[in-house]
């Protein structure tokens, strides 16, 4: 059980212009900003859930996670997970996370990813019976098998991170913290990464907290979504409900034979070229089999699909309605 | 203390990867300080004593800090390259992992190339002892031994001092060098030969003259006083207010981005 409650954190920032006379300038007298990063958060996280945290670069996001797990310490504001305060009982805290930090290694880089492991087992303290159970676990879900006995540095980006996973799960943590998971993994690796995740989640009980800039994560992940921006929570409800908010439109893309399309009432042709047409519609204007009929009515389509906004427009426009 | 050990068979196993690299750095370290040691030589050749002290004498004290300076350096590295683990974030892997910070900082980094610089001290030990005409009874020794521990406890609470320091800074703070490597050029000769203000600093601010100059007066002879045998452990008090700073500053600590 994670809750937090009206959460705030400032950070102070120097600030010089460009340029080597300011540089002088700034060893003598420093102009400091403050920077709001996280501002009144508050929110509750059951056990169990899978939750994907969203927002632009800067919005809070690493830093709600670094107060999750104890790194940061807030300025004000209530945070207990288990029941336990993070930043004032660490170490029992830190027992029961595993982070990982999509950008950052936690393996030895020189040395086999078994060394590793073997190490962060003795950090942990697990007992040797449970590490085995868990490692030929990991090691069989994430198919890590031939990779782990090669020094971390020879790895490839995506088995690195399969690797990183493993590590932070080796202590069977209750709960999860993914900070950008899949950043710059290829489609397989991605695939992989999620499927394993699901699978955690779902036998586990694994609570897991995600935040990524990929859409196509949390579309395959979460039910539910947080989204922060300039450190407010900006909403907090399912993915169909974010979906919901912007479905009404529909993109039809038409491959047809014949003429050009005439203009529409009630349809945006916003591409047409060599029988190849883009085509918006308003589901509250007109339904999509009218606006199928009225497009056969001209012409022979050859092959047509509907689309519905995706989630990446969805969530820009948010960012527009919400002004961040 | 198991957790220790396997730690630093890690870094070990680590560092072992760039053999070729390693015996450069060692070797550097040795004709790095062989250098200070001519230094010293070509100067006694011509001069005899300085302040009363002779070359044997100099180069007893200069052994006994550089092996400090070397252990610390070889063990507390982490501390010393503390503003890299803040810069890089591995300081929020630390943060995240059930240990003492403490610890985990120690076993960050250890810079076994370091033995370059101990094997110095060791060879100038080895031609000290004799020649310094000290008889070696059993209060001598153990004088020689705190020396060379209250010597890790200062040198250590000087990085770790630094370490706190960085927090608020980010970047290392080059001024901190003049105690930490600073101590070491210092520490060549007894303080007392830079006079009565840098000595008083050395003993009440920097405790370096503590676990150096005045228990050297015992060892070679010059004083009887008893107590200066047991002065060098003053040198661990010492690690009381920086172990407290670095505290501060851990929980002032602010991360970096992403």
């Amino acid at each position: 059980m994670i809750e937090l409650k009206n959460i705030s954190k400032t950070f102070k920032v120097a600030k010089r212009n460009a340029g080597f006379s300011e540089a002088v300038k700034a060893l003598f007298k420093k102009d400091y900003t403050y920077i709001k990063a996280l501002q009144d958060i508050s929110f509750t996280i059951g056990d169990g859930e899978m939750v994907g945290y969203i927002g632009p670069n800067g919005a809070g996001k690493s830093s709600t996670i670094k107060i999750m797990s104890g790194i940061l310490t807030p300025d004000s504001g209530e945070c207990v997970i288990n029941g336990r305060i993070p930043w004032k009982d660490r170490i029992r805290h830190v027992k029961e996370i595993g982070v990982v930090f999509g950008q950052r290694s936690q393996l030895w880089w020189d040395v086999p990813v078994i060394d590793s492991f073997e190490l962060i087992r003795d950090i942990y303290n697990v007992a040797e019976p449970d590490y085995k159970k868990t490692l030929a676990q990991l090691i069989e879900l994430l198919n890590i098998c031939e990779i782990v006995k090669t020094p971390a540095r020879q790895l490839s980006l995506g088995q690195r991170m399969r690797c990183e996973i493993a590590a932070s799960l080796l202590h069977s943590p209750k709960i999860l913290f993914l900070d950008e998971p899949t950043i710059g993994l290829d489609a397989v690796s991605k695939i992989a990464v999620r499927d394993f995740i699901k699978t955690i989640n779902r036998e586990n009980k694994t609570t897991v907290i995600l935040t990524t800039h990929d859409m196509q994560d949390i579309e395959a992940l979460t039910e539910r979504i947080l989204l922060i921006g300039k450190g407010r929570i900006l909403l907090d409800g399912s993915l169909s409900e974010l979906k919901m908010r912007n479905s009404s439109h529909k993109t039809l893309t038409v491959d047809y034979t014949g003429e050009k399309l005439p203009e529409y009432e009630n349809m945006s042709v916003i591409k047409d070229l060599n029988g190849h047409a883009e085509i918006i519609i308003d589901t509250n204007l007109m339904t999509v089999s009218q606006a199928i009929s009225d497009i056969s009515a001209n012409v022979e389509i050859k092959d047509i699909s509907v689309a519905g906004e995706t989630i990446d427009k969805t969530v820009v426009s948010l960012y527009k309605e919400f002004n961040i | 203390m198991k957790l220790y050990f396997k730690y630093v068979a890690m870094l070990l196993k680590s560092q072992m990867q760039y053999k070729a690299s390693f015996i450069m750095t060692a070797s550097g370290q040795f004709l790095v300080s062989f250098t200070a040691f001519l230094g010293i030589y070509f100067m006694f050749s011509r001069f005899h004593t300085v302040k009363g002290f002779e070359f044997s004498e100099i180069l007893l004290c200069f052994s006994i800090v550089l092996m400090s300076f070397s252990v610390t350096e070889c063990f507390v590295r982490g501390f010393d390259v503390f503003p890299r683990l803040i810069q890089s974030g591995n300081l929020d892997r630390i943060l995240v992992r059930p240990r003492n910070e403490i610890f985990q900082v120690l076993t960050s980094n250890i810079e076994f190339s370091r033995i370059g610089r101990l094997l110095q001290a060791i060879l100038m030990l080895i031609y000290a002892i004799p020649a310094s005409g000290i008889i070696w009874t059993l209060d001598k020794i153990l004088t020689a031994f705190l020396m060379v521990t209250g010597g890790i406890a200062v040198f250590s609470s000087l990085f770790v001092l630094y370490a706190g320091f960085s927090f608020f800074t980010i970047e290392g703070l080059e001024f901190m060098n003049i105690f930490t490597d600073g101590s070491r050029e210092f520490g060549k000769y007894p303080m007392s030969i830079y006079g009565e203000g840098i000595l008083k600093f050395f003993t009440y601010v920097i405790p370096i003259a503590l676990f150096q100059y005045y228990p050297l007066l015992y060892l070679i002879g010059r004083s009887d006083n008893i107590g200066l045998i047991f002065l060098p452990l003053m040198g661990f008090l010492f690690m009381i207010p920086c172990y407290c700073f670095f505290k501060f500053g851990l929980r002032k600590y602010k991360s970096t981005g992403s």
